[in-house]
C-alpha cells in the first residue's frame, strides 16, 4: 500500500462516499474521483496489462495522457468497455474490470508472455507467420490481441444529441490562461463559448496550488467564471474539443454522465483560441513501464485535484525547473522526496510490481515510487487539425504552434509559455490581434532524449510495447520514415495515439539517423483528439430520421382494406392484400386482374412537367427516343440515358400541348429524374424558355387493369368516350372527376387495357371509393406491387435497376431504332456507338421459360456456358416468378448474344445446383398485343 | 464541415451542395462526327487542380446550379456566381 489520501484538499467531496469493484476487490473512493484517483487513495497499483508482452501496469498519467489503465465497466446491468481509468469518473456501483488480463490485472495469466519478448519484437508476427499461410494464424491471433470486448446488448437510450452553433470566439481549455482569454473577449464585447474538458475550471491550477493574482486557486477561479457569465460568455464543462475540421468548425463532446452518450456540438467559430495546456513526456529508461513510475504532473495533479498522495518515498527524476515546486508540493503533504537529476547518466529501475530504487548513473536511490519528467510537451492537436504548422524551440525542447493561422491563436502553455505569467499576459491579449512581445520564461530543461544503443528495456510505447529496440530494428530494417516507423512496430497507434510516445520515438529515430527532431518530423495529427463513441457521430441520424419513407395519401385506406405495407424504391407500398400467405395472395391477385381487373396505387409514378418555348427540343434531347414528333394527347414510351449510354429510367412521357410535357419516371426514380432535368436545363439552355416541375405529390394516381377495366372507368362520370376507336392505348385525355380536374392516361404496366387515373390528392379516397365500388360487381379489386411484378413480368415489361445493369444499353433491351435513326442531338448518344457499345457479345434481354415441376429460377442466378473446359457466367436471372396465368413458372435475364439465342436451352447455375432453361422471348402473355388494345 | 454560398441561399453546409463539373468543359457536338479521343475526354478527363479552382455545384435544395471559385488546398473560398451571370 502506497498511495493514500491525504485529510484534507482536492476538490473530491469527503462527505460523499462511493463504493465500487475493481477486479473482483471491493473499495471506495468519494464523489469527484475518477477510477484511476480512488483506486491509487485504496493503495492499488497495477491496474493493466500492456497489449502484447502482457506487462504490468500502473497509470502513467492522471488525465487523457495515460494509455495505461483501461477497464470494462459496468454499471446497471449495462457493460461499457474500453473506459480510461483516469478520465472516468466514479459512479457508486461500479464494476470495473481491466482489458487485456485474466483473471486479475496484478495476477494475468498471460504475464508469462513477458519471457518470450526475445522473440516478439517489431514485425514479429508478420515475418513469423507467413509460412504456410497468415491466414491459418490470424484468427487465433486477433482473439488475442484486442482490448475491452463488446457486450451484445445494446443500452437503451443510448442516443447522442447533435447541436448546431455559433460564436465569435471559442476558447478551448478552461485553466488560467483559457479563463483569462475568455474573459477578456466576453469583456471586450465578443460572444464567447469556454470549454473544458474537466467538470471544474481551473486546468494546471489545482496542481500548482499557490495563489493566482492574490486568490486560491478555486476562488480565483470562481470568479473569473463569475465575470465571464456577467459579460454574455457561455461555459462548457465536461466538454472535450475532439477536432477542428474545414472552415472553423470545431467538434465538441459533452460528457452527460457515465451510461449517457456524450451530445454533439457542431461549434462554428469566428476564431479559436487555443488554451490546450502541455503534457509531461516519459523519461526514457530501463523499466520506465513499470507500477509506480508516473509524471510528476500526474502526482501533483492526483493530490491537488483528488486529495491523492502517490506514495511516501519518492524518487524524483527530472531533467527541467518545474520539478522543484513540485517537489516542494508533495512534501508539504507528507511524502518523502528525493529530487534526482535526471541527465547524470544511465537511468534504471529496480524491483518488481513496485519499484525498491532507482539507480542514475550508478548512483541508487531508494524510493516506494517514481516521479519521471522529461519535459514538457504543449498539446498542439487542435493546431495541427486545423492545418497549423510547429515550429521547434531549442531553448524549450519541444515543438510549438508555428505560423498563427488567421483564425486561431495558441496560449498559455501550448503555445510554449509555460510561466503563469506569460500565460496570463498572453491570455490578456488575446481580445486583440497581435503577439506578446517579451517572455521571462523561467522555464529551463536539459534535452534528455532516448539514447540509442544503450542497456535494458526501455519503453517508448507503453500500451503497444513498443521498445528503444524496436525503434532501432526498424531503422534497420529501412523503416526510418517517422509514419513507416509508425506502422511498423505500432508505435503512437495506442488507444492515446501517441499522446506520451511520439516524441520519444521521434527523438529516437532522429537519434538513430543522426538528424534533429525537427527534420524528422512528427506523424499527422487527425482527430478525435481522444476516444469518442461512434455514437456522438449518429444520434438521431438513423432509420427514419435518416431516410424517411414516403407516403402515400391513401395509406390509411390501404391499411383499412388489409394491405401488407412495405418499402418500394423509398415508399410505402401495399405489397398484398388480405389475410392470405404472402404467395396465395400473388396468385389470386394476379389472376383476378387477367380475369377481371386489378385496381391498384401508383400515386409514386413521377409526374415531372416540362413546360415552355424550349420544352419540345429539351425533352428530345434528354430522351433517347424521338419525341419531337409526339403529338399533343398522345403517350410514348420512351428511355433516358447517362451520357455513356446507360439506360437511367423508363416511362411514358405525354405531350398537353406543343410547350408542355409530363414525363412520367419510375416511381423510385422521381428525384434522380428531375435533379437531371434540372441539370441539363442550366447547362447549356435558356433557363427562361425552359422550366421543369415535379408534380408527383399533387397527383393521385389510380390504375385500373384488365377485361373489366373500361366498364369500370366508365362509372367515373367524366363523360369520356372510353371505346378503343375514341381512346386507344397511349393516349390521354384530360377531363373531371367530381368538379376537380383528372387526367386518364391509357398506358399498359400489365399487358392489358389498363387506365392510370390522376386527380389532385385530396380527391383520392373518393376516386379509389368509387373504382373499388365498379369493381367490386364485376369480381375486381386490389392488387398490391407483388401481383404488378407479376403482371409485368408476364407481358416481358421490364424494370430499370432490376432487369438491367450498369451497362445496359438500350440497343441490348431490344431498342435499336433511335441508336441507328434519331437524327437529332441527346444525352448519351456519342456513347452508343463507342467500342464497347459494339460488343457482339454485349448482354441482352431475354426471358426464360422453365418446365413447372422444378419451380422458379432463383433471381441472381447465373446463366453459364463452359470454354475451354471452364465454367463461364455469360449471364443473369433478373427477374423470376410462377405465373398464376400461364401456369408456369417464367423469368427474364440479360444474356450475352441473348437475342440470338432464343429457342436454345442453356445451364443455370445457382449455389451449386444447376438448372436448365429454354431462351424464350421476353413476352410471354399476348405477343400479338389484342389483350393490349382491346 | 466547410461552408458554402449559394448564389441564392447564402452560406450553408458543404452536405447540401454537390459537384456537378469543372468550369470550362462544353459538351462535344454530336451531330457531327466525334472522335473516341475526344469524347472520352469529355466523359472522363478532369484536370483536378491543386489550388485555385473553378467549378460548378448545385445546391440540392434550391437546385441553383452556380460557380464557385474556390482553392482546393487551402480550402478557401473565394466567390459563387449564378451559372447564368458567369461571363465564361
Amino acid at each position: 500500500m502506497t498511495g493514500s489520501r491525504v485529510g484534507s484538499g482536492g476538490l473530491i467531496d469527503r462527505t460523499k462516499p462511493l463504493s465500487f469493484c475493481f477486479d473482483g476487490g471491493a473499495y471506495s473512493g468519494f464523489s469527484g474521483d475518477t477510477l484511476a484517483s480512488a483506486l491509487l487513495a485504496n493503495g492499488v497499483r497495477v491496474m493493466g496489462r500492456s497489449f502484447k508482452y502482457h506487462r504490468p501496469r500502473g497509470v502513467w498519467g492522471a488525465w487523457f495522457d495515460d494509455p495505461n489503465a483501461i477497464f470494462n465497466i459496468r454499471l446497471a446491468g449495462d457493460e461499457f468497455p474500453n473506459c480510461q481509468a483516469t478520465t472516468t469518473h466514479l459512479v457508486d456501483g461500479m464494476k470495473a474490470r481491466a482489458v487485456n488480463a485474466w483473471p486479475t490485472a496484478r495476477a494475468d495469466l498471460k504475464g508469462g508472455l513477458d519471457y518470450f519478448h526475445r522473440w516478439l519484437g517489431a514485425g514479429f508476427y508478420y515475418k513469423t507467420f507467413m509460412w504456410p499461410d497468415w491466414r491459418l494464424f490470424e484468427p487465433a491471433i486477433r482473439r488475442m490481441a484486442g482490448l475491452g470486448h463488446l457486450d451484445r446488448n445494446t443500452v437503451a437510450g443510448y442516443v447522442s444529441d447533435q447541436l448546431h452553433d455559433t460564436c465569435d470566439v471559442l476558447v478551448i481549455g478552461g485553466g488560467a490562461a483559457g479563463l483569462t482569454a475568455a474573459r477578456a473577449c466576453a469583456e471586450a464585447g465578443q460572444e464567447v463559448v469556454l470549454i473544458d474538458d474537466h467538470p471544474e475550471l481551473g486546468g494546471g491550477l489545482y496542481r500548482r496550488g499557490l495563489a493566482i493574482e492574490g486568490e486560491a486557486p478555486e476562488e480565483w477561479v470562481a470568479s473569473q467564471q463569475k465575470a465571464i457569465r456577467q459579460a454574455g460568455g457561455r461555459v462548457l464543462t465536461s466538454t472535450t474539443g475532439f477536432g477542428v475540421f474545414d472552415h472553423n468548425l470545431v467538434g465538441l463532446a459533452e460528457h452527460r454522465g457515465f451510461s449517457s452518450a456524450p451530445r454533439l456540438h457542431r461549434m462554428r467559430a469566428g476564431r479559436i483560441v487555443m488554451a490546450t495546456g502541455a503534457l509531461d513526456r516519459p523519461i526514457t529508461f530501463a523499466n520506465n513501464d513499470r507500477p509506480g513510475i508516473m509524471s510528476v504532473e500526474a502526482a501533483t495533479e492526483y493530490l491537488g485535484r483528488y486529495g491523492v498522495l502517490v506514495g511516501r518515498n519518492i524518487a524524483l527524476v527530472s531533467n527541467n525547473s518545474f520539478s522543484k515546486p513540485a517537489a516542494e508540493r508533495l512534501r508539504a503533504a507528507g511524502a518523502e522526496v528525493t529530487e534526482c537529476d535526471a541527465t547524470r547518466g544511465p537511468i534504471r529501475a529496480l524491483g518488481g510490481k513496485r519499484p525498491s530504487c532507482v539507480e542514475i548513473g550508478g548512483q541508487r536511490y531508494a524510493c516506494d515510487t517514481i516521479l519521471a519528467s522529461g519535459g514538457l510537451t504543449p498539446v498542439v492537436h487542435l493546431w495541427r487539425h486545423a492545418g497549423g504548422k510547429l515550429d521547434w524551440r531549442d531553448d524549450l525542447a519541444a515543438f510549438v504552434p508555428g505560423n498563427p493561422g488567421k483564425s486561431m491563436i495558441a496560449i498559455g502553455a501550448a503555445n510554449g509559455s509555460f510561466d503563469l505569467e506569460d500565460a496570463l499576459a498572453e491570455a490578456r491579449n488575446s481580445a486583440r490581434s497581435g503577439s506578446v512581445s517579451e517572455r521571462r520564461g523561467n522555464y529551463r530543461i536539459t534535452p534528455l532524449w532516448p539514447k540509442p544503443g544503450s542497456k535494458g528495456r526501455q519503453w517508448i510505447d507503453f500500451q503497444h510495447d513498443v521498445t528503444l529496440k524496436d525503434i532501432e530494428q526498424a531503422a534497420r530494417e529501412n523503416f526510418v520514415s517517422v509514419e513507416h516507423l509508425k506502422r511498423y512496430t505500432t508505435l503512437g497507434m495506442a488507444s492515446d495515439q501517441g499522446k506520451t510516445s511520439n516524441m520519444a520515438g521521434l527523438a529516437a529515430m532522429a537519434a538513430i539517423q543522426g538528424k534533429s527532431i525537427p527534420e524528422t518530423g512528427t506523424t499527422t495529427f487527425r482527430p478525435p483528439f481522444v476516444p469518442v463513441p461512434l455514437e456522438l457521430y449518429r444520434g438521431h441520424n438513423r432509420g427514419q430520421m435518416r431516410n424517411p419513407l414516403k407516403r402515400l395519401p391513401l395509406e390509411a385506406v390501404h391499411r383499412a382494406a388489409g394491405a401488407a405495407m412495405g418499402e418500394y424504391g423509398g415508399w410505402l407500398r401495399p405489397g398484398w392484400y388480405g389475410d392470405k400467405s404472402e404467395e396465395e395472395a400473388i396468385r389470386a391477385e394476379s389472376k383476378m386482374a387477367r380475369d377481371a381487373a386489378g385496381i391498384f396505387d401508383s400515386s409514386p409514378l413521377g409526374k415531372i412537367e416540362v413546360m415552355g418555348p424550349d420544352a419540345e427540343a429539351f425533352v428530345n434531347f434528354i430522351y433517347y427516343n424521338t419525341i419531337k414528333t409526339l403529338k399533343p394527347g398522345s403517350i410514348r414510351y420512351g428511355f433516358m440515358l447517362t451520357e455513356r449510354g446507360i439506360v437511367y429510367d423508363d416511362g411514358v412521357v405525354s405531350r398537353l400541348g406543343p410547350d408542355r410535357f409530363v414525363i412520367s419516371c419510375s416511381s423510385s426514380h422521381v428525384d434522380g429524374v428531375n435533379a437531371l432535368l434540372e441539370a441539363w436545363r442550366q447547362d447549356g439552355n435558356d433557363p427562361d424558355r425552359l422550366f421543369v416541375h415535379d408534380t408527383t405529390a399533387n397527383w393521385a394516381t389510380i390504375t385500373v387493369s384488365g377485361p373489366k377495366a373500361r366498364e369500370m372507368v366508365g362509372e367515373l362520370g367524366t363523360g369520356l368516350d372510353f371505346s378503343p376507336e375514341s381512346f386507344p392505348h397511349m393516349t390521354f385525355r384530360e377531363a373531371a372527376f367530381q368538379g376537380a380536374p383528372a387526367r386518364i392516361a391509357r398506358v399498359s404496366f400489365t399487358g392489358d387495357a389498363s387506365y392510370e387515373v390522376a386527380v389532385p390528392a385530396a380527391k383520392a379516397e373518393t376516386l379509389w371509393e368509387t373504382l373499388i365500388a365498379a369493381g367490386g360487381k364485376r369480381g375486381a379489386g386490389p392488387i398490391g406491387l407483388e401481383a404488378l411484378s407479376v403482371l409485368r413480368a408476364e407481358k416481358g415489361y421490364l424494370i430499370v435497376g432490376k432487369d438491367t445493369d450498369g451497362e445496359t444499353m438500350p440497343h441490348d433491351l431490344g431498342f435499336g431504332i433511335p441508336r441507328l435513326k434519331k437524327q437529332t442531338e441527346f444525352v448519351g448518344d456519342r456513347s452508343l456507338h463507342g467500342e464497347v457499345a459494339k460488343l457482339e457479345t454485349r448482354r441482352q434481354f431475354v426471358g426464360l421459360a422453365v418446365t413447372k415441376p422444378s419451380g422458379p429460377l432463383p433471381v441472381g442466378a447465373h446463366v453459364v456456358d463452359i470454354r475451354e473446359g471452364r465454367t463461364v457466367s455469360i449471364g443473369i436471372v433478373t427477374s423470376s416468378y410462377d405465373s398464376a396465368c400461364l401456369g408456369e413458372p417464367i423469368a427474364l435475364a440479360l444474356i450475352e448474344r441473348g437475342q440470338a439465342r432464343v429457342g436454345e436451352y442453356v445451364k443455370i447455375l445457382h449455389l451449386g445446383e444447376t438448372r436448365v432453361a429454354q431462351v424464350a422471348s421476353p413476352c410471354f402473355l399476348d405477343p400479338a398485343g389484342e389483350r393490349l388494345n382491346a | 464541415m466547410q461552408l458554402f454560398p449559394c448564389p441564392f441561399c447564402g452560406l450553408r453546409d458543404e452536405r447540401e451542395f454537390q459537384f456537378a463539373g469543372e468550369v470550362g468543359k462544353t459538351r462535344p457536338n454530336t451531330s457531327e462526327p466525334v472522335s473516341d479521343a475526344d469524347w472520352d475526354t469529355y466523359l472522363n478527363t478532369q484536370r483536378n487542380e491543386k489550388g485555385a479552382a473553378r467549378e460548378i455545384w448545385c445546391h440540392l435544395p434550391c437546385q441553383e446550379y452556380f460557380v464557385m471559385e474556390r482553392d482546393t488546398v487551402s480550402m478557401d473560398v473565394f466567390g459563387a456566381i449564378a451559372l447564368r451571370k458567369d461571363p465564361s
